[in-house]
Parts: C-alpha cells; structure tokens; sequence
C-alpha cells in the first residue's frame, strides 16, 4: 500500500454511533481542502458509516482498514 | 422558506414525540448524523418530547410495562454484566425509586459503552445548526412558557413543521 501522510489525526477509540461521524465533520473542517485526516475509530459500525459519511459529504475516503483490531480512515477534505 | 435550489443539501425532517430517555436518542443520534453528512435538519418537540428542549435534561426511562428492556448490571465481571435479571413487571411497578434505579443502570451503561449522553448530543445538534421547534400547542396544553426552554429552539406549530418537512427527502416520526 502506498504511504499516506496525514495532516491531522482524530482519534475517535471508545465512542459508538454517532459521535465518530461527527467529530469527523469537526475536524475536517479545520483542515485545508486537499489535505488529509486520519481517523481511528473502534466502533463496528464506523466502516459503513464512514462510507456513507463520505458519499454524502463529498469528502474523499481514501483508505479505510483495520489496523490492531482498529479500523483506520484516510480522508481528504474535498470542498 | 422553500427548497428549490437543486443543488441544496438533502434535508431530514424528524418529529420527536417521546420524552422518556430510551426514545430521546433516536431524534438526537438522526439529526446529529443527519448534520455531521452536511445535511438540513429540523426537529419537531411535541407532546412528551418537548421535554427534551428544557435546559435541564431529566429525560428518565422505565421498565415497567417495557418487557423489550434488558434488566443488566453496568458493573461487575463480564458474566454478570450479561446477565438479563428476570424481575417481575409486578415488582419493577411497586418498589419506590426503581424508575430511578434503571435509568441511572442506563446512562451507566451507556457511558461505559462510550455512548454520548442526550445533553451532549443536544449540543452537537446546536452546533451542526440543527433546526429545533418546540410545539406551541403543547406547552398550552401543559402549562410551559417560552422561558421554560431553551434559547436556540424556536416555537411553531403543525403548519410551521409541515412546510419544512414537505421539502425534507427524509421525514420520520419518532
């Protein structure tokens, strides 16, 4: 996989639904458009809502894996 | 005011009728979801739910005549948090301050799982500009004043709602 390089993380462990996808809105809001988050999250339905945060937001959703029995999102700030 | 720019964002439009602190999360969990996606929100307090917009949150729940709750214990080993205690509805309904008891076990709970309480999802709300009405009628009917609630909702009635909710791509009552 290729590096990504992230310009801020958001770590998101220990909260349920829907507090992942709102802090995700909080803090791509403080990033340039084009730059990227790295969100970490422990919640099982984080992978589907992210998708689905991202389809509507119009936000990229470059990665999204399972790292340490973490799952992991890139996210570029499209607009 | 209407929708007919195309390219608006979608629109939810939710009626929240429960006061009670089971039925309060549904609403607040849609309409900050709803917000965080870029998404219009606007929510419709009426009957027990305009509750939910007093500044001080006493949401509680009961099981009484709720035989869907499971009765658990948010503390203990792993084993005894699972266990589902079989107590009588005829006993949940006459022990002074169980109500009381199950909805502290609930937040509890849901702290411990790392669900937000109603107070904080309120404030997301407030912050993602989550439209909120609270029903006129209903404080009528119950006595309420405008002071009664808080500053960042705004008052209407079924018509003020109707038209918001006619231009929503999501309506659902709560």
């Amino acid at each position: 996989m290729d590096v990504l390089k992230e310009d801020q993380v958001l770590d998101c462990s220990g909260m349920l639904c829907p507090m992942p996808v709102v802090k995700a809105t909080k803090a791509i809001k403080t990033l340039e458009v084009g730059q990227v988050l790295k969100m970490i999250a422990t919640d099982p339905g984080a992978p589907p809502d992210m998708e689905a945060w991202s389809r509507q937001t119009g936000n990229e959703l470059l990665r999204s894996t399972q790292e340490d029995g973490k799952f992991v999102f890139y996210i570029r700030r499209s607009k | 005011m209407s929708k007919s720019d195309p390219n608006a964002p979608k629109r939810l439009a939710l009626i929240a009728s429960k006061g009670t602190l089971d039925w309060a999360y549904p609403p607040f969990i849609l309409a900050t979801a709803a917000g965080a996606m870029g998404w219009e929100v606007g929510v419709f307090f009426t009957f027990y739910g305009l509750t939910l917009l007093k500044p001080k949150l006493t949401a509680a729940v009961t099981p009484v005549g709720n035989p869907a709750m499971p009765m658990k214990m948010p503390f203990g080993p792993e084993g005894f948090q699972n266990i589902n205690w079989p107590i009588p509805q005829l006993i949940m309904a006459n022990v002074p301050g169980f109500n009381a008891l199950a909805t502290t076990l609930m937040k509890q709970t849901f702290e411990n799982k790392g669900v937000a309480s109603i107070e904080e999802l309120r404030q997301m709300a407030i912050e993602l500009d989550v439209r909120m009405i609270g029903c006129q009628m209903t404080m009528d009917v119950f006595g309420f004043k405008r002071e009664d609630f808080i500053k960042e909702c705004e008052i209407g009635g079924a018509a003020t709602f109707l038209e918001y909710a006619a231009d929503a791509d999501v309506q659902l009552f709560i």
